[in-house]
């Protein structure tokens, strides 16, 4: 297959990737959508930190520091760390469960195309008369007064990729119940997948509340509505509890992968089963379901009252146990193991203290009276920052070194790798622990600068000299993945040596079709079962094997996004220019028209004959 | 998947909405969907609730002046009926029965049609009165989370006539069964939050 691909001119790649329904394809989408964004995002975080290298600054102007904070924030949410878990989902999820593609392979690529215009769509505000202003939160209080267009790209584009989102959540839901492999039950799935379809169970429940809040905000800001216009009967209170409603599972949705993650890695490179693994099925589930009853824990200071913040504050803190469970899990994981401290690795034994750090961190402000001395200073930057960083994006950065041999087929550089992982770790600890203190110093969130005389001027030179190495381990990364790409050397199945679980079973380059026959699942890390009865198959089969249905590619969801992207522009210009109607009018046309074009043409895809199978040739691609 | 396959009612199986993988990935994920549009609607109606007669001092309008349950009871009774209706559909569906399922879709896209020919006049007459989208707090909520519902009427109407006349002149096979059954599905939510917009927004809005 890989030569076939390889003689490909770009247009047919182009193409290819355009119209792939392939799970491995879309993975690299995602892959490649999310890692710009993270460089936009990370480019984003340097501004604000030159900023706030020294008091009174002058480098950007308080309006250009707003907007820089809120598309930070936004972007490294949305656009980097949920495509990003989004590519690792799709690259190791359905051959962990030993599928040949997921339940949705149409919705698959049209939730990704949705995220994508999104996201193209939110940062065009940058050339389109400025970004939104008002906190990645967007509060109404602040949003709707905002002038120009920076909150209506805000509202639009995350409503789009929103959209996406929700849709790749069904469809992992619906991938992991109907799609495992003969004897891949419930508790045998391995963790990332057990995590992967929590996840996608908080997105669809969360993810509706947001798209009210959007519409909301779009509906007041756009089309004269009065929801948060307090003269005319509005509140602005709703947009928070929804927004929170959302936005607390949605810091769940962030962590649990990342958790899955490194269970796999600490699993693997252990080279033992996970320990205690139905206890840590059992609190990624109680995670999951306790995600959603603490979202007034950010409004602690709105004024809710006494009985609800106490509430909330309880529930916060019972989050702590199942973490806990988790934790220690890891630690006994290691225990008694043969470590070997790959990449991968190290990034897993990394995160450890620098979550704990955070998740301690977040037990204080689970207390309410302590939160409102903490609330809207440094105290909780660095906090959200040592469990979104420290949990979040070093689970990315595990990830990526870990699924690299499997989504490409060649191994990232492992003395590069540790180099980045040092200066990353190290850098995000300079910069962030610092920041406890400065919160505790009173210094608040969200300001572009402060005085000489406050106290505050070497915690933020540290913070922002710190900043610089986390660049520079993100550069040397860079050049890594460069180096890797340009090197090509093809490293095989089980690149690692002990992988455990299905997706190390299968052969490298991964066939179109995954899974030449579908396999008997054997137990929990069936692939290391088989291994150590020297299976040098890799993999028990449970059909002998036939025919493979396969989908059709298609351009539908790309067409369909495109309506949605252009319609944003005529809703975003609504009474200000003529073109406005028309244009909204023209993109929800285009994206009704797809929808029906994809519901007459039936799309029975088309199967992958035994011969083919038989003669190694593949089958038509 | 083969269309060309024969059915006759004796080999078409109990539950052609499920009898393929394909099948069986629809049916769930319709229903996950469903979940979720459960919490949107959910959202809405707390947004109605919180801002319920609220606007700018002096409103004149009120919940209590502004809706007239005969109307609603009318559009109440199509609703249901319709997703009576909907259901012998579903019944001719697993019955094997192309013609008699058209034909209760067809009845069922009319009674939805005249829900939303009532709806709409509503909505002009309330307009008319000077309740416009833009009037208040109030009618900005009344009339998304009114509005939302309605506009998921008109998407089931148009999802189900598109149906139909694809289909029309092919019958059933078990490409097209889970397709049907889907949008039955779809079209029972949109009957059950009509019954909790019905309760919540006019009876309690009346009486309560």
């Amino acid at each position: 297959m890989s030569s076939i691909a390889q003689k490909k001119g770009f247009g047919a790649t182009l193409w290819d990737y355009l119209t792939t329904v392939d799970h491995k394809k879309i993975a690299i989408l995602y892959l490649i959508t999310g890692g710009f964004f993270f460089i936009v995002g990370g480019i984003e975080a340097m501004l604000i930190r030159i900023q706030l290298l020294k008091p009174d600054n002058d480098f950007v102007a308080a309006g250009l520091y707003n907007e820089i904070i809120t598309m930070h924030g936004t972007t490294m949410i949305f656009l980097a760390a949920m495509p990003l878990l989004f590519g690792f989902m799709n690259a190791a999820v359905p051959l962990q469960i030993g599928a040949r593609d997921v339940a949705f392979p149409f919705l698959n690529s049209l939730g990704f195309w949705m995220f994508f215009f999104g996201g193209i769509f939110l940062n065009l505000s940058w050339f389109l008369g400025g970004a939104p202003d008002a906190g990645w939160t967007s509060y109404a209080s602040l949003a709707i007064s905002s002038p120009g267009h920076g909150i209506d790209f805000y509202a639009l584009g995350l409503q789009i990729s929103g959209g996406g989102t929700l849709i790749a959540g069904i469809n992992f839901l619906v991938t992991i119940i109907n799609m495992r492999a003969p004897g891949m039950t419930y508790m045998r799935m391995p963790l990332f997948t057990w995590s992967t379809f929590v996840v996608s169970a908080l997105i669809l429940f969360a993810f509706p509340p947001l798209t009210v809040g959007l519409f909301l905000m779009i509906f007041d800001r756009m089309f004269g509505a009065n929801f948060f216009d307090h003269t005319m009967g509005g509140n602005t209170i709703i947009w928070e509890h929804l927004f929170w409603i959302f936005g607390h599972p949605e810091v769940y949705i962030l962590i649990l992968p990342a958790f899955g993650i490194f269970s796999e890695i600490f699993s693997t490179f252990s080279r033992k089963r996970l320990f205690g693994y139905s206890a840590m099925v059992f609190a990624t589930v109680l995670i999951g379901f306790l995600g959603f009853m603490v979202w007034a824990h950010h409004m602690f200071t709105t004024g809710l009252g006494a009985t609800a913040n106490a509430i909330f504050a309880v529930a916060t803190m019972a989050i702590a146990v199942p973490t806990g469970v988790k934790i220690f899990n890891w630690l006994l994981t290691m225990w008694g193991g043969s470590i070997t401290f790959t990449t991968p690795m190290l990034y897993a034994v990394g995160f450890i203290p620098s979550f704990v750090a955070g998740g301690v961190t977040g037990i204080m402000q689970a207390s309410a009276p302590l939160d409102y001395q903490l609330h809207d200073s440094y105290f909780i930057v660095a906090h959200f920052h040592y469990v979104i960083v420290g949990g979040v994006v070093l689970g990315l950065l595990a990830g990526l070194h870990y699924y690299w041999p499997l989504m490409f087929n060649t191994m990232l550089n492992e003395k590069l790798g540790k180099i980045t992982f040092w200066l990353f770790f190290l850098g995000f600890h300079l910069t962030f622990f610092i920041q406890h203190f400065l919160g505790l110093l009173g210094m608040p969130r969200r300001v572009f600068t402060y005085g000489a005389d406050q106290g505050w001027d070497l915690f933020n030179a540290i913070s922002s000299y710190g900043a610089i190495f986390m660049a520079a381990g993100v550069i040397v990364l860079i050049v890594n993945i460069v180096m890797t790409i340009a090197k090509n050397v093809p490293v095989g199945r089980d690149p690692w040596g002990d992988g455990r679980t299905l997706e190390w079973a299968i052969p490298q380059p991964v066939p179109f079709y995954n899974f030449k026959q579908i396999p008997l699942v054997r137990g929990l890390d069936t692939y290391w079962i088989e291994k150590q009865e020297g299976n040098t198959e890799g993999m028990t089969f449970a059909e002998p094997i036939g025919d493979i249905h396969m989908p059709n590619n298609s351009i539908i969801p790309f067409i369909m996004s495109l309506g949605l992207f252009v319609g944003a522009f005529g809703a975003l210009y609504n009474g200000e220019q003529p073109w406005a109607i028309p244009v909204l009018g023209l993109g929800l046309i285009i994206t009704f028209a797809a929808m029906a074009t994809r519901s007459l043409k039936d799309d029975l895809g088309y199967h992958i004959h035994k011969e083919d199978l038989l003669n190694e040739k593949g089958g038509k691609h | 998947m083969d269309l060309n396959t024969k059915y006759t009612p004796h080999s078409w199986p109990d539950h052609p909405e499920s009898a393929t993988l394909e099948g069986k990935n629809k049916f769930l994920g319709f229903w996950l969907f469903l979940g979720g549009e459960t919490v949107l609607f959910a959202s809405l109606f707390a947004t109605y609730l919180a801002l319920k007669n609220r606007g700018p001092s002096g409103m004149e309008f009120t919940t209590q002046e502004l809706f007239e349950l005969p109307l609603v009871f009318i559009m109440t009774m199509l609703l249901l009926t319709s997703s009576l209706t909907s259901v012998y559909a579903m019944y001719h569906l697993k019955n094997f029965n192309f013609k008699a399922m058209q034909a209760w879709l067809v009845v069922t896209v009319l009674l939805g049609a005249a829900f939303l020919g009532f709806e709409i006049y509503e909505f002009y007459h309330y307009v008319h009165l000077g309740f416009t989208y833009n009037q208040s707090a109030f009618s900005s909520a009344f009339f998304t989370l009114v509005g939302t519902h309605g506009l998921h009427v008109l998407i089931g109407l148009g999802w189900i006539t598109l149906l139909m006349l694809r289909n029309s002149k092919r019958g059933f096979n078990l490409y097209n069964a889970p397709k049907f059954y889907v949008a039955s599905l779809y079209w029972h939510f949109i009957d059950v939050v009509w019954v909790f917009i019905f309760t919540v927004v006019y009876l309690m809005g009346v009486i309560g």
